[in-house]
This record gives structure tokens, sequence and C-alpha cells, in this order.
């Protein structure tokens, strides 16, 4: 098969070279040229444990074939098995382990739905600024390993130090840093403390430079950007088709936020903007976009925590907690926009207490599926950050 | 340290025991394996960076199991992760530590009741020497699982064998 | 369009193709179809001007019990905004169904986990196989009759 250099300008064809399935033990007709390398599930730059098979053909990668399953932890046979829709929570907390909060969101948003159970304005606003959080501390450590796999590893300290700002406020309320089981069906666990809203108008008066001194340490840094501009182009119609969301669809141009397109909760309030990815650099869709959308994202959700911290009214968080959740035998699909793109959840209820299925639509499992379309044709290390551009999490890849 | 309290009177000699040098030399720098699986990666990560910083234990990551002491198996071990685990532990040479960090690789943690593909704690394929409780354990709760293992290294001896 | 103007469209393209419909009195109206017909009308609701759902949200395996499994779609329409859900059943002796992967590439890795999870074959799919569990895996783990196994390549499953 000849296999010719990837310009950077060029679109990833993305049913060019379809290969059958590589079965372990039987051999594959290999060429002579073509190397099968293992980019095994334990490896410093896969953000967890996931195997890439990559079959390369000199420098150049002919197919990444993923292997994903390493972590499936059966979320969705232990939500079968809970005696009470609330015993899920921490289950969900699980899911995307870097942004919690947003995973409780979509949950609890789902749930809320099926019961039609109203919240107290006071536990919409709380939950808006926790998710915008989330967003903040998932882009953090989002951004910090990237410019390690790019080998930068000064921006990854700052990133941390800057989320354990962040992690101080959930500890004050609800005692867990990084898994809360915070956002319960039809309320909160705890009310925030008395000098939560000061806390959080100091950080955001805290953060706003930060952001300044990460572009000037990384996004515009001359290497970076040859490592990532023009590299893995995702053109925006072959991102709609394989499902892409979040940072990965937003980066190839397609202005689309579940916040603003298909609105949940009270973000219809909150005025912000969808940063998209423009092409600025190298290509419209290419990893330096997508990082860029994160790097502008993190600035409007420190907007939207400004706009809902001096609105958050008075009230009691868990008023509507109902005591017995026992929903009419029937079925909901709600998705909310987390850090990572559209986190759906697909809740049947049969009538009882106990969940009868609760899928989840995990867009790190569906960003991943779009990797073998973008690596054909590129160099190994360019493998490397389209991965960590695409962002995963593999507690959501593998559930 | 035992070993640093002594004086250099005239002679520059030290008088210890090799057991004591021995075993200040290895734990004064543990380096352990870059290996997070799940959640308690973050964690890891998060002691590693600037605020909880593990670099002043003499701690610092390594990417391949060749070059490293310690292994932190931080996450849920899946069935289909077991074998790789092995390999990795096979492959690093004596001495060598497994810190067991968190309740998934403990045992099972909150999946040790429906979980069909998580293996119930990671002692079932490989010897550990320390355990960490929490779901996560706080940074501070894995230093003091490091500061316990370096008690153990540091009542090692070089008489007695140690099992493997 | 509504969600009863879909069903009325299909069912006049598709005839008997289509089977039950509740469009009514729930939060998602769902339209079960025939297991073996799934790739044509998925192509019409891809590709004709009044539906064009470009997007397949997510893919769903079931088990109903009582030997019969299933597979929901929900697909959505960012050009139109609007949504439906398709539903089919198969018995778990013939648990076949069409696939879609050809249509919507997402439906690629998430019918290999509905095949993996739940035990639905899905025909013409370029390339089935377990996607989560690993290769040598026996059973499917989301029926509600699946038993943990007592051990596995020598470990102890159950604690």
């Amino acid at each position: 098969m000849d296999v010719t250099l990837q310009k950077e300008g060029a679109v990833a064809d993305v049913d060019a070279g379809r290969r059958p399935a590589t079965v372990p033990g039987l051999g594959r007709a290999l060429r002579a040229e073509e190397m099968v390398i293992n980019m095994g599930p334990q490896h410093p730059s896969t953000h967890g444990v996931l195997r890439l098979e990559l079959i390369v053909d000199g420098e150049i990668v002919v197919d990444a074939i993923p292997h994903i399953g390493y972590l499936h932890r059966c979320f969705e046979k232990h939500a079968e098995s809970m005696n009470n829709y609330q015993q899920v929570i921490p289950y969900v907390d699980r899911l995307d382990y870097v942004a919690a909060m947003s995973n409780e969101f979509g949950y609890v948003v789902a749930m809320e739905k099926l019961l039609k159970i109203q919240v107290p304005e006071r536990v919409e606003y709380i939950r808006v600024i926790m998710a915008e959080f989330s967003r903040i501390v998932s882009h953090l450590i989002a951004l910090g390993t990237y410019g390690i796999d790019m080998g930068a590893y000064t921006p990854f300290l700052y990133c941390m130090r800057d989320r354990e700002h962040v992690l101080d406020i959930f500890e004050e309320t609800c005692g867990a840093r990084l898994l809360y089981n915070y956002m319960w069906v039809g309320g909160l666990s705890h009310d925030v403390k008395p000098n939560f809203q000061d806390k959080t108008r100091d950080f955001c008066k805290y953060f706003r430079p930060k952001i300044a001194e990460l572009n000037e340490l990384l996004s515009y840094n001359k290497i970076f950007k040859e490592r990532t501009a023009g590299v893995g182009v995702l053109p925006p119609e072959v991102a709609i088709n394989y499902g892409a969301s979040g940072p990965v669809l937003r980066g190839s141009g397609v202005k689309w936020d579940l916040r603003k397109n298909d609105p949940y909760s009270i973000y219809n309030r909150f005025a912000f903007d969808i940063p998209v990815g423009m092409g600025i650099k190298g290509r419209v869709g290419d990893s330096w976009d997508r990082y860029m959308v994160r790097v502008h994202e993190m600035e409007q959700s420190v907007n939207i925590i400004e706009q809902a911290v001096e609105q958050l009214p008075a009230g009691d968080v868990q008023s509507a907690i109902p005591k017995r959740i026992r929903p009419e035998p029937g079925e909901v699909y709600v998705r909310t926009e987390t850090p990572k793109g559209e986190l759906g959840f697909y809740i049947v209820s049969d009538g009882t207490a106990s969940p009868y299925r609760v899928k989840v639509r995990p867009p790190c499992f569906v960003n991943l599926s779009t990797v073998p379309a973008i690596c054909r044709g590129s160099m190994i290390a360019d493998v490397v950050a389209i991965l960590g551009s695409i962002d995963i999490v593999l507690g959501e890849v593998d559930r | 340290m035992g070993l640093l309290d002594q004086r250099f009177e005239n002679s520059n000699i030290l008088i210890t025991s090799a057991d004591s040098l021995l075993n200040w030399a290895r734990l004064s720098s543990i380096w352990p394996i870059q290996f997070g699986l799940a959640c308690c990666a973050i964690e890891m990560m998060a002691t590693g960076a600037s605020h909880y910083d593990l670099d002043r234990f003499g701690t610092f990551f390594r990417s391949s199991p060749r070059q490293a002491d310690a292994m932190i198996v931080a996450g849920t071990v899946t069935l289909k992760m077991a074998s790789r685990i092995k390999v990795l532990y096979d492959q690093m040479p004596e001495p060598r530590y497994v810190i067991s960090m968190g309740s998934c690789s403990n045992c099972g943690g909150p999946y040790w009741e429906h979980g069909y593909h998580v293996l119930k704690g990671v002692d079932r394929v490989i010897p550990v020497d320390v355990y960490v409780p929490g779901c996560p354990p706080r940074p501070e709760a894995l230093l003091e699982g490091l500061l316990k293992l370096k008690e153990k290294i540091r009542s090692e001896s070089l008489a007695k064998k140690k099992s493997a | 369009m509504i969600a009863q103007e879909i069903h009325e469209t299909l069912k006049g393209t598709f005839g008997d193709a289509i089977f039950e419909a509740k469009v009514d009195g729930v939060l998602d109206p769902w339209i079960r179809v025939a297991p073996d017909r799934v790739r044509d009308i998925s192509l019409f609701l891809r590709d004709d001007g009044r539906m064009l759902f470009d997007s397949l949200m997510l893919l769903t395996g079931m088990d109903y019990t009582k030997g019969r499994l299933g597979v929901v779609y929900h697909l959505y329409s960012m050009k139109w905004n609007h949504r439906i859900v398709l539903k089919t059943e198969v018995t778990v002796d013939q648990p076949h169904v069409q696939s879609t992967e050809a249509i919507w590439k997402t439906a690629n890795w998430q019918e290999r986990e509905a095949f993996d999870m739940i035990g639905v074959v899905f025909d013409g799919h370029p390339d089935l196989r377990r996607i989560l569990m690993p290769d040598d895996w026996e059973g499917y783990p989301l029926r509600k009759d699946f038993q943990v196994p007592e051990f596995y390549n020598g470990m102890k499953v159950p604690y």
C-alpha cells in the first residue's frame, strides 16, 4: 500500500486503508516494511491505561488501533444492583474522575427530569458554580499533562498549583478533593460555607492573570506550536459523523455547545461565549486549535462563576430531596456539557427503587474512536500530540 | 538519620553497619515507576506537584520499569490489566517494593460486590509492602505510606533474605 | 418535525417495517422498527431533507428478559433540532440486527460495545469483536442472568 507523508494541510481520508482486525496470536499478512509497535497500557503519554497498536512504515503511522477495556469497572452493572438511585452517584463520580462534579450534574439532571422534580434556585446556582469549577480543574489537568507530553514540565506545576485553590474550595464544601458525592437527586449533600462567595470571588480575581501566564509559558511557545499546529486535523463533517463533541468538535470550527444549543439547568441566564477553533496557527481542526479552545473555555468559565456568585440566592439545599425515589416506569435520555464533551445518561426505570438500566454515553469513548481516522499518515510523535489534544480519561472510556 | 549525626572527628572515617548504609541509601531515593491506573493517579500527580512535593523525599518517577525500584499501584486493577501488572513487576530489578494506593488496589474498593471485571486487590497477583487506604487517599496519606515504606526498608538486613 | 410527523413519514415510506410507536405522554417519543430494516430506515433518516438526523447520540443494548434483547438508538438532527428514538427487539436465539456503521461512524464502537455487553450481533459491521472485556471472556456481562465466573486465568474473581 502506498503511503505518502501527510502534508501539514492534508485532510485525513477516513476510509483509506481499512484493515481487518488484529487477531492476537494468529499471523497477519504483514509486509516486510511495516512494523507493529505497541504503545502499551503502561506508557507515560497515554493518559491512563490505553493500548495503542501502531502499524508503522518507518516513522509514518499507517494505522493506529486503540485497545481499551483495561479500566472497565462495571459501572452499569453496579448501577443496576444498587437499592437506591442516590447510591449510584459515587459510581458516577468515578467515571470522569478528573471532573467529578460534571458527571454528577449530568446524572442528577437526568434523574430530576425523570422524576419531574424542581429543585430550589440556590441548588441550581451552586450546581452551576461547581460544574464550572470542575471545568476549570479538568482543563488545567488536560493542559498541564499536554505540556508534559510535548516535553514542557513547568506548565504542569503551575496548573497543579492553581488547581489546589479550587480543591480547597471543594474540600471546604463537601469534604473531598477529588470524588465528592455532593450533588444528590433533588439537591445537594451539604450547603456551602458562609465564606464561599468571598473565596470564589478571590479565586476568580486570582485566576484570570494565571491564564495569561499559561499562555506565556506554553500556548505561544515556538516548540509547542511546531508540534501541535497543523497536526491531527479533524474536518468538521468527519467530527460530526463520528459523534465527537466538546473541545474536539469546537476545535474543528463547529460552534456547538450544549449549554447554549440544548440548555439545561439555568445556563440560559448567563452571558458567555463559545470559543471555536479558527486555524490561526495551522489549519482549522488541528491540535493547537483544540488546545486553545480549552484555554478560552477556562476564561468563559470564570465569567460564568462570577455572574453566578453575584446572583446566588438564599434557600435550603435539601428541601427537595425525595425521601424515597421510586420513579414511574419510563425512560429518559439527558445530555450535558462536561469538560470532555457531551455526556449522556439513558436511565430506564421499571417502577422499583432500583434502576433497570443506566447507560452512559461517554464523550471520551466517542472522541477516542476518531483517533484512527486522524492518526493515519502522521508520525509517531504526532500520535502523542493528537492523543493529548483529544484529552481522554480512561475511567470514562471504559466505565 | 543515625548515620549523618555521627561527626567526623580527625579522619574522614564513618563507622556504621553495612545494613544501615545500604538501607539509608535505598530509602532515600525510592524511584517509582510512572504507573497510574485511575483516580488515585490524579492524587499521585497532585502529590508529585509543587504543593505536596514528592521530590523532597528523593522520589522521582521513572517511565521504564527497568529503572524503577518501587511501584505505586494507584487505581483499580482489572482482570485485563492484571497480567500486564505482573509483567511490569517482573521487569523491575530487585530490590523492589510495592505500595498499594487506594481502596481499589487494596481490596477491590467500591467495586468489590458486583465488579465482574475488577480484581479484588492487587495482592492477588503481586506481593504488596504497604497499603494506603482511602478513596482516593489524600496526598498526605500517600506521603505517610511512603514514610512507612522507608521505615520498612530501614529494618531490612542483608543477613535476612527478602521474601519475594 | 415533531415525533408524530416523523412516525407518519416513516410509516408512509417503510410500511410494515415500522411496528408500534409511543409519541405522546412520554419524555422521549420512540418508534419500534424491524431489526432487518434498520439500515434502510437509518439511511432515510439521515439523508431525507425533512429529517436530516446527522447525529447518532447513543446506541444502547438492552436485555428485556424473558429471552428478548433489544437495541435503542437515540437520534438527533443538528440542522432541524429534533430528536427521535428508534427501538428494535430480537430474541436471544436470533440476536441479529443490521449494522448502521456505514451511516454513522460513531456506531462502530458503540455497536461493538453492545455486542460485548449484551450479545446482540450486528450484521454488516466490519470488525465486530469485544471492546471492553478481554478477548477470551465468556458470557455477556450486562445480561440479567449473567453469572460471575469463579476464576479467570487463575485469578479469583469474586471477593
